[in-house]
């Protein structure tokens, strides 16, 4: 049954999954163009050049849609989820006001600079523009994650008598306990996808042209980070996972899989069919006692499983059981190719191994998939709470029909897949073009060579590069 | 007492946000709006280009204006949102189509058509949804229990329709003004012979919505029609017509920047206007701006950023238009 909450709940998790997809990328690539403009103006090796101004009009597509789909989500807990709004408002809504102010009118004001202004302003006020827009982006993770952690672990806040979340203590609020962790991780998850994109576009180009300085300059950097990050990333995970243990246990239970309580130390999951409607896990391939060493770091450690817990409190256990195998297997292949490319390196074949190039780019979207599983697990598995233990989903909703939301949604999947399907399209037609290429391989449109601008041989709008 | 003057502050900053935003966006809109109007392809490239390295900054305003509101006025912001619900979710959808033509429209030479009316449709909707947005406001939203208590079509009467055109025909004006000011040649010369139809119409439906105003709610008429309130009302069309007479001054003489001014100048009194209307309403008729807002703790932790950073802001916009002053050069952009 498609109720009101329903429909909202999907068109919030439909828009906010494909919002997502953009700042994992972008947050990645402003720190990635910062480096490549340093390296250009440090070593004046013309492939930084190449690669940046290429990089950039990647960035510029990808920041757009990041744009236009985040205005959305600011208006979207008002207009889909009034209740929430109005009682959290006073904790989240300055966390947001924040984050327009420190983030966004930063990226956005020095945007033009670094796409356009190169000529006009000189390196050092290009440099300093470019180090802002990726400034930015991290200013606007830190404060659109203390927001979402604190909503799922929320601290520093009274209840007033009008229902409303009245702050108590700032500091508490935004570094509430899950916020390091989260941000930690997310901001790792995007530099990771932003290393696993270049690193598929390198192998890409690698396997037609093993010769191009810019493509195995691209190879070597992209997977060089993910040998650093992924490793990283799979200590920050864990870490991250033993604080949800500690303050979201119900989440924990469903991301295990643990349905039963293990007194004498729980097994590992590694695959099963749950069954929530009887509350156990079918045809399950279990290691024992791992999953309390895992989690408790001692392998007769008790744990607790949904049997404790009410029906109507737990989080749908399947798609989180699930979207957290998806992650921790992704990240799992990713430390692998970090590695694989570090073997390569030793070897001296980084840039002749086509098994790797191959792998390097069936792993290229890996990251966005994992990000979204990530999400999935954390935002699923917080189910059935907007804020944590405090409101629950289903009295966060704004009053609207049925209908009206239903249309919304169907108008918003309709836009989102082809808009953003239509953009996806062109960076990927961008990616396929080797660094350097003129206009990224587009002929000019049929109306100018139609002589307006009879004199010019080539096109005057790539000379600002 | 703390709690009255945070609130006032900052009902007082969350209109100067949207004002900004009407300021920078409108014409950024407006250039939408006219693109159909363009004559070639290249006439189409050079208007883009004009407002391609600002038009993220100036919708940043919007996202302020939203973020703001649920910051210290949740009820507000809360109440809002679901009572207008079909013209903000159409006028975010439009600006989606919009905001990705600024660079889509470089990157293919098939669908190149295609981004170009998404970016004029996207522009004529969202300006159309947010003129019908402020109609709505000033005819009253139905509060009960903190909570919109309206069906989702309240908002669709003549009135809004008749802001909506408004403000959309508003915006062309200043898109038109904004290309006069920055673009040069022919297509200068065009754009500045719409400007004129274009501004007789934006003081018609100025008018029409002034003369209707007063009609919605009987707190506005008395504002209007009573001592001291009412010498805005009298100076107000004072006022609009030496603007026009400038305006109209400077198409004549081929002047750059005074009609562009005098456009702003339009929406800046408009905006008073309303103001005045609404104070000390936060969402008329139902709810005031103490009541609106949200605790203490959260207008001041708010307002010690907001005074420290809008300032900054403000600097470093400035700059950018500084830095993309003058003229457009027809050869210049990074596609």
């Amino acid at each position: 049954m498609l109720t009101a909450e329903i429909l909202a709940r999907i068109q919030f998790a439909f828009t906010v999954s494909f919002h997502i997809i953009f700042p994992a990328f972008s947050i990645g690539l402003a720190s990635f163009l910062a480096v490549l403009n340093v390296l250009w103006l440090r070593t004046r090796d013309e492939t930084y050049l190449k690669l940046f101004n290429h990089w950039k009009k990647i960035f510029a597509v990808a920041f757009g849609m990041g744009v236009v789909s985040g205005i959305v989500m600011s208006y979207q807990f008002g207009t889909n989820w009034a209740v929430f709004s109005d009682r959290a408002g006073p904790v989240v809504g300055p966390l947001m006001a924040y984050e327009v102010l420190t983030a966004f009118f930063l990226e956005a004001g020095f945007l033009g600079i670094m796409l356009f202004g190169r000529k006009r302003v000189g390196d050092g006020l290009h440099m300093l523009a470019t180090a802002m827009v990726a400034i930015g982006t991290l200013i606007s993770a830190t404060w659109i994650l203390a927001v979402n952690s604190w909503m799922h672990t929320p601290a520093g806040f009274s209840m007033g008598e009008n229902g409303q979340f009245l702050p108590e203590d700032w500091w508490a609020i935004i570094f509430n306990p899950s916020f390091p962790y989260r941000l930690v991780h997310m901001v790792l998850a995007a530099y990771l996808t932003t290393a696993l994109v270049v690193a598929g576009t390198a192998g890409y180009h690698l396997l037609r042209d093993r010769t191009n300085p810019a493509t195995r300059r691209m190879f070597s950097m992209a997977t060089g980070m993910i040998l650093v990050v992924a490793p990283i990333q799979i200590v920050a995970g864990d870490m991250h996972g033993l604080n949800t243990l500690e303050h979201q246990p119900v989440k924990v239970m469903a991301m295990e899989g643990h349905f039963e309580s293990h007194p004498e130390g729980a097994p590992l999951i590694l695959f099963g069919l749950p069954d929530q409607e009887a509350q156990e896990m079918r045809w399950s391939v279990e290691i024992p006692k791992l999953s309390s060493l895992i989690l408790k770091h001692s392998l007769d450690a008790p744990l607790d499983g949904l049997d404790g817990v009410p029906r109507d409190e737990q989080p749908p256990v399947a798609i989180v059981f699930w979207s957290f195998r998806v992650m921790v297997t992704l990240g799992m292949l990713m430390l692998g190719l970090g590695l694989w490319s570090l073997w390569a390196r030793f070897r001296g074949r980084l840039y002749d191994w086509k098994a790797l190039h191959r792998a390097a780019l069936a792993m290229g979207p890996a990251g966005f998939v994992a990000v979204l599983a990530g999400w999935i697990t954390t935002e699923v598995g917080r189910q059935p709470w907007t804020v944590y233990g405090h409101l629950r989903t289903a009295d966060s909703l704004s009053p609207l029909d049925a209908s009206a939301v239903g249309t919304s949604l169907v108008a918003f999947i309709v836009v989102y897949f082809f808009v953003f399907g239509a953009g996806t399209f062109y960076l990927l037609r961008m990616m396929s073009m080797t660094p350097g290429t003129e206009r990224m391989g587009l002929r000019d449109g049929p109306i100018r060579t139609a002589g307006i601008t009879p004199g010019l041989s080539e096109d005057p709008r790539e000379r600002s590069d | 007492m703390l709690g009255l003057e945070l609130s006032f502050i900052w009902a007082g900053i969350i209109a100067f946000a949207v004002l900004v935003y009407v300021i920078l966006d409108g014409f950024d809109l407006g250039v939408g709006i006219l693109f159909p109007f363009a004559k070639d392809e290249r006439e189409r490239d050079v208007m883009m280009n004009s407002v391609a390295p600002i038009w993220d900054g100036n919708e940043t305003w919007l996202v302020l204006g939203g973020g703001g509101l649920f910051a210290v006025f949740p009820l507000a912001y809360a109440v809002v949102m679901p009572a207008l619900y079909v013209p903000i979710v159409a006028m975010l959808l439009a600006l989606v189509f919009r905001g990705v033509a600024f660079e889509y429209r470089w990157r293919t030479v098939r669908w190149k058509r295609l981004w170009d009316w998404s970016f004029a449709l996207g522009s004529l909707v969202a300006a159309l949804m947010q003129g019908i947005a402020l109609g709505a406001i000033v005819q009253g939203i139905e509060v009960e229990n903190r909570a919109y208590a309206g069906g989702w079509f309240d908002w669709l009467t003549p009135f809004s329709v008749l802001t909506g055109c408004a403000v959309a025909t508003g915006y062309g004006l200043l898109g038109a003004t904004w290309c006069n000011m920055k673009l040069e040649g022919r297509v200068q010369t065009h754009m500045r012979q719409l400007a004129r139809p274009l501004s007789f119409a934006t003081l018609a439906f100025l008018g029409l919505v002034s003369l209707f105003t007063p009609l919605q709610d009987a707190v506005y008429a008395e504002r209007w029609f009573r001592w001291p309130t009412m010498v805005w009302t009298l100076a107000v069309p004072v006022l609009v017509a030496l603007l026009a007479l400038r305006l109209w001054r400077g198409l004549a003489r081929g002047d750059d920047v005074a009609p562009f001014l005098c456009a702003l100048g339009f929406f800046v009194l408009g905006f008073v206007g309303i103001g005045i209307s609404f104070y000390p309403m936060m969402v008329p008729p139902e709810l005031t701006i103490v009541e609106a807002a949200a605790p203490d703790e959260s207008l001041l932790f708010t307002l010690v950023g907001t005074l420290v950073l809008v300032p900054i802001i403000l600097t470093y916009t400035a700059y950018t238009y500084w830095v993309f002053r003058g003229k457009i050069d027809a050869d210049e952009g990074y596609h």
